[in-house]
């Protein structure tokens, strides 16, 4: 077996006296696009941002392609985090530049070089998540919500990176928009062979996007399985958080 | 039992202080930590002299008319002052000889430095704080662009170098101020105000006062951007950085202008 993109081994976080992740284990294979579900609060986004290096660990291990994450830092840091690209939940664009500046950031890295080349770069890119050039010039406070997310997904795939972390990249947006981004996701992954990891509450979008699912609950993985198993788990917790039911064992 | 309780109490008091101390001395150590990281990294490559030029418009060019504005009015004022004070003994020279001195060693660097404060130092903690928030500081991080590069170390930088070009053009308004109050209000003679004036112009004078202006402007940027870099809680937060870091920048403004001025005439 080939030797899985990510590996996350035994990860625990606690902020303060709030234990957010307690020994998460979870390995995503090269090529391949994992789901991850669970509650608002229990630790998602903080697990991707362990894996960027946002976010130090207070155990565990976290190797990307073979290699340690945890504790790693100048020149080596530099050349994990060129193999990412993260859509942050709440889009976290550049306000004080406009959106093709922000599109194209991570190739320029804040210089303004090549400027007509990056204005065609930003366009291609977001055309691919459904925005037209119009809003080229236009800051980001102008945007709806909707805009925002998907110039942020324009900015996170313009560097074409071969992992791409998606923090609810469906949420705020219409069903058919939302479907537009569902595409562009199973595109990238099926076409380009870019490595996925999603979070998610859209279930619909979980099981389009997603080869494996897995649960996040109480600081740790507590099932994780294909995505056809999704609604016949044997999980009594995935069950109750797939159906969206307020009776039963997470309370 | 009375003594036992007065006990308690006093344990409890040099607990607090000590605590006070800790917090004081903990703070210290992660500024200059930051302050050295910010400028070991801003001296390494890649390097934006673009932001560098940005920065040192916003400080410099937009705190230009408030900074102008308290030169000439307080150079004016202590003109005014000195007269009235100083009029029974030789009010020929003492008058330009304290708005020179005056001027050029305390009130200008000071005034600017604490005007700058309050405009420069809330919106840099401000922005870097909102930043921080909305995790655009992350989203750079993740771009592969070091705030400490990008953003910290131009901030840094351009406030160290326009501080000294306004306190010199502070100087310079607050002189004039208090020639215009002195040759036409008080009824000076022109050109043997000048000739005094410039009699009091000493160049290490202006010398301490580029050295306070740079000073304080380190000052200012650092307290601007250490708080803005450590926000959290949201809005909230971003409020409570914005505040702590103008006070913190007028505390050690105060304090490093008072060091500066005994260390030199001590
Ligand atoms: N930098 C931080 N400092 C303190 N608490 C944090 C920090 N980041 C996240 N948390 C807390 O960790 C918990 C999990 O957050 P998160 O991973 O964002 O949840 P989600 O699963 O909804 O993405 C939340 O309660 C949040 O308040
Ligand atoms: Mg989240």
């Amino acid at each position: 077996m080939s030797e899985p993109k990510i590996q996350l081994t035994d990860v625990a976080k606690t902020f303060g006296t709030r234990t957010i992740l307690d020994g998460v284990n979870l390995s995503v294979e090269p090529g391949e696009s994992m789901a991850i579900i669970g509650q608002s609060g229990s630790g998602k986004s903080v697990t991707l941002k362990c894996i960027l290096g946002l976010v130090r660990p207070d155990r565990g291990s976290i190797r990307v392609d073979g290699e340690e994450v945890v504790g790693a830092h100048g020149r080596d840091m530099e050349r994990i985090r060129a193999k990412f690209g993260l859509l942050f939940q709440g889009s976290a664009l550049f306000d004080s530049l406009p959106v093709w500046r922000n599109v194209t950031f991570g190739l320029t890295r804040g210089r303004n070089r090549e400027p007509a080349r990056m204005r065609k770069i930003a366009e291609e890119n977001l055309e691919r998540v459904g925005l037209d050039s119009r809003i080229l010039n236009l800051r980001p406070s102008e945007l709806s919500g909707g805009m925002q997310k998907r110039v942020a997904l324009a900015r996170a795939i313009a560097p074409r990176p071969e992992i791409i972390f998606f923090d609810e990249p469906t949420t705020g947006l219409d069903p058919i928009r939302a479907d537009v981004i569902n595409d562009l996701i199973v595109s990238l992954v099926n076409d380009l062979g870019v490595t996925a990891l999603t979070i998610t509450h859209d279930m619909a979008s979980a099981r389009k996007i997603a080869h494996r699912v897995a649960m996040l609950y109480q600081g740790r993985i507590i099932w994780r399985g294909p995505r056809d198993r999704l609604y016949d788990s044997g999980n009594p917790y995935v069950d109750q958080f797939v159906l969206g039911r307020a009776e039963g064992p997470i309370t | 039992m009375m003594a036992v309780r007065v006990g308690g109490a006093l344990f409890a008091f040099f607990v607090g202080i000590g605590r006070v101390a800790i917090g004081l001395l903990a703070t210290i150590g992660r500024v200059t930590l930051f302050a050295l990281n910010t400028i070991r990294r801003a001296l390494t490559p890649p390097y934006y002299p673009g932001k560098l030029f940005e920065q040192i418009a916003h400080i410099g060019w937009f705190s230009l008319p408030v900074v102008c504005l308290t030169a000439i009015f307080t150079g004016a004022a202590l003109a005014q002052q000195t007269f009235t004070a100083g009029s029974r003994f030789n009010a020929s020279s003492t008058v330009p000889g304290i708005v020179v001195m005056g001027i050029v060693r305390e009130l200008g660097p000071v005034l600017v430095g604490l005007m700058v404060a309050g405009r420069v130092a809330s919106a840099m903690a401000a922005e870097l704080g909102t930043m921080r928030v909305s995790e655009q500081l992350d989203a750079m991080t993740t771009l592969r662009t070091d705030p400490f590069r990008y953003l910290i170390g131009p901030r840094l930088f351009a406030s160290i170098i326009a501080l000294p070009v306004l306190v010199l053009i502070a100087n310079c308004l607050g002189i004039l101020g208090g020639y215009l109050i002195a040759v036409y209000k008080l009824g000076f003679n022109a050109t043997s105000y000048l000739t005094i004036s410039r009699n009091f112009l000493e160049a290490d004078d202006i010398g301490m006062a580029l050295v306070k202006a740079g000073v304080f402007g380190f000052f200012i940027a650092l307290m601007g951007c250490y708080y803005g870099f450590r926000a959290d809680g949201g809005a909230a937060g971003v409020g409570d950085a914005t505040r702590t870091a103008v006070v913190s920048a007028f505390v050690l403004i105060l304090l490093s202008n008072l060091l500066i001025t005994v260390t030199a005439f001590g």
